[in-house]
């Protein structure tokens, strides 16, 4: 049967395969760039086509920028249709989807169907709030100002997930290579400290 | 004449520059039509056509009603024509120029000895010197004794001699026939399902993907033509994102059209054929998983371009320019090959570009908080100025407003944005005032 556990995946922000996941926040872009570092293979982006924002070929992180297929469909239908199309192909390896409309019920349980047949993994774009029942993970991602001249800091929490935990994670990530580091936030501590031995 | 002596004498002179293009395809298809009187049919010059009728005039009724019938035809389309009939390819080339007819047969040295001399085919020196000599017709030519002419016009005048009456052979040079990749098929009873039609295509597409494959060639475009019972035609055209062969494959991709079509009182006949085709070739069948990979990725591009259109379909190619809008092309991916940015090197670029927005409230350089899309933003740290130019062998509307410097700007909300000041341009409200923009977003 399908409902077989699934292996535990290599560290936090590895998405499951042949499942929907999504992002919302001011830095989702970065981190649907950052899952296309982490997937090998073809990438498909679905903007519609009177998206203003475009990805800058120069400022993408190594090795995306060849890899990736744009799509401009001109309406909400010709873009769900894409999705679904591109998801079922097994060699895509992630399709990322910035729909205009929260996705209904019937239209995110058809995504979940067709990436659970392709094997591949499809992200999806989405206004704050606006997410779809059906989806494996959601992610909120926040940009942060940093301390520091050369960190670029973001915060992704993990607002959903079918298959695990919760949980929050403040990351340095350049946008360039496949390197990141988990960064501690400050805090005031509220557990009582370790007696001294 | 040159056009400028010619205008001289008659200021009302339309003229028209010549399409040889167009010319060369006309003449084309008048040497397929002209397939009908003769078996080997090429051009001849830029402005002839040359058949070999041996065995062929019978079929007409004789030489005579077979000339008769081809100006006749010619005529009725429209085309001042001259034609000519003579044993040789020269004879009949000749008298073809000069005012055409029939030559009988064994009788070519009286038929084409009153023509002049520049019939020959001979180049214009060779024309002049024999008008020199007095040796105006061919006729005066014929009794000369062929040393001396050898020797004093070339090899040259003598070879089109001996080809005009026969001497020489020379056979007519039918270029070979362009391949035509279209089939069809007719059906006794009309058809109205959609699992018929599929069924007749898939035929069709087996007989013209083996025509492809002889010719070792792709289509990149089908196009299906259906013919109902009352005479309407109703049209299915797909494209394919790379040269493909494979009946099964574009056999898939008429399905959506197919469904779509209007039968009516069903159909009748079917026409498959690939207007568009490219070389391609043969390859090994069952390759190994990157084939299959590279198959499959082909397919989902090729449903998609004939879905949404192929020109929605893009890639992102690297270009030589510094600026930002023209860095980089979206060309569609089905003509295209996806190639390797180049080497990064200079500032940092955003990873999101959008068309300069501008920004509200901002005070000195770069801004210490401004306000853009209804938010209010503190500046935290700033980098830059980078300072491009427009290109001058462009006139780009969107850089009228001359230098561009731009900054990288952290905020303290967040968002690290990509801001110019266009430093040339005169402000809204003011000389004083600056104009800032936000033309993209950092990871």
């Amino acid at each position: 049967m399908r409902m077989r556990p699934e292996p535990p995946s290599g560290d936090a922000f590895t998405l499951h395969k042949g499942r929907m996941h999504e992002a919302e926040g001011r830095g989702r872009r970065t981190f649907a760039l950052f899952q296309a570092l982490r997937h090998l293979g073809p990438l498909v982006w679905i903007l519609p086509s009177h998206a203003p924002e475009m990805p800058m070929l120069r400022g993408l992180p190594r090795g995306v920028g060849e890899r990736l297929h744009l799509l401009r469909p001109a309406g909400e239908a010709d873009l769900l249709w894409c999705v679904e199309e591109a998801l079922r192909t097994v060699p895509v390896s992630l399709v990322v989807a910035e729909p205009e409309k929260p996705l209904s019920l019937t239209a995110g349980r058809r995504l979940q169907l067709a990436a659970e047949a392709g094997g591949t993994t499809g992200l999806i774009l989405i206004r704050q709030d606006a997410g779809c029942n059906a989806t494996e993970t959601r992610w909120a991602c926040e940009p942060l100002a940093s301390t520091g001249a050369d960190s670029t800091l973001h915060h992704w929490i993990l607002t959903k997930n079918k298959k695990g935990t919760f949980g929050s994670w403040m990351v340095n990530w350049n946008g360039a290579s496949a390197a990141f580091h988990m960064v501690s936030e400050t805090r005031e501590r509220y557990e009582p400290a370790e007696p001294p031995r | 004449m040159a056009l400028a002596d010619a205008r001289a004498i008659c200021p009302e002179l339309a003229t028209r520059p010549a399409d040889l293009a167009r010319e060369s395809t006309a003449l084309a298809n008048l040497r397929r039509w002209a397939g009908r009187y003769g078996p080997m049919v090429g051009t001849d010059g830029v402005d002839g056509l040359m058949a070999d009728i041996s065995g062929v005039p019978h079929l007409f009724g004789g030489e005579e009603d077979l000339r008769d019938d081809l100006q006749a035809r010619l005529e009725r389309a429209g085309l001042a024509a001259v034609s000519a009939i003579a044993g040789t390819r020269g004879a009949a080339h000749a008298l073809a120029r000069h005012g055409g007819g029939i030559v009988a047969e064994g009788r070519l040295a009286e038929g084409i000895g009153r023509l002049p001399v520049t019939a020959l085919r001979v180049d214009q020196d060779t024309a002049e010197a024999l008008a020199r000599m007095g040796l105006s017709r061919i006729a005066d030519l014929i009794p000369l004794p062929r040393a001396p002419l050898a020797r004093r016009f070339g090899r040259g005048l003598v070879l089109r001699l001996d080809q005009a009456l026969g001497a020489q052979a020379e056979p007519v040079a039918a270029e070979p026939e362009a391949p035509h990749f279209g089939v069809r098929m007719t059906l006794p009873d009309p058809i109205g399902l959609q699992s018929d039609v599929m069924a007749g295509l898939s035929r069709l597409l087996d007989r013209l993907c083996d025509k492809l494959a002889v010719h070792r060639k792709g289509a990149r475009r089908v196009r299906l033509e259906l013919r109902r019972v009352d005479r309407g035609t109703v049209q299915v055209e797909i494209g394919l994102a790379r040269p493909m062969r494979d009946p099964k494959r574009i056999a898939a991709l008429f399905a959506k059209g197919v469904d779509e079509i209007d039968s009516s009182f069903g159909i009748d006949a079917l026409r498959l054929s690939a207007p568009l085709t490219e070389a391609m070739a043969p390859e090994q069948t069952g390759g190994g998983p990157a084939l299959r990979h590279d198959d499959a990725l082909a397919d989902l591009l090729s449903s998609l371009g004939n879905r949404i259109g192929f020109d929605r379909v893009l890639r992102l190619l690297p270009a030589e320019s510094l600026i930002p809008e023209r860095s980089f092309v979206l060309s569609p991916a089905a003509y295209t090959i996806p190639e390797p940015a180049p080497h990064r090197a200079g500032t940092r670029r955003p990873i999101t570009l959008f068309p300069p927005e501008h920004v509200a409230a901002a005070c000195g350089t770069p801004p210490a908080s401004f306000r853009w899309r209804r938010m209010r933003f503190t500046t935290l740290r700033a980098t830059g100025p980078e300072r491009i130019t427009p290109e001058w062998w462009f006139d780009d509307p969107a850089w009228r407003s001359g230098l561009r410097d731009y900054w990288r700007i952290e905020t303290t909300e967040g968002p690290r944005l990509w801001l110019f000041l266009t430093p040339q341009a005169q402000g809204w409200s003011g000389p004083e005032a600056q104009n800032w923009y936000v033309q993209g977003e950092f990871a």
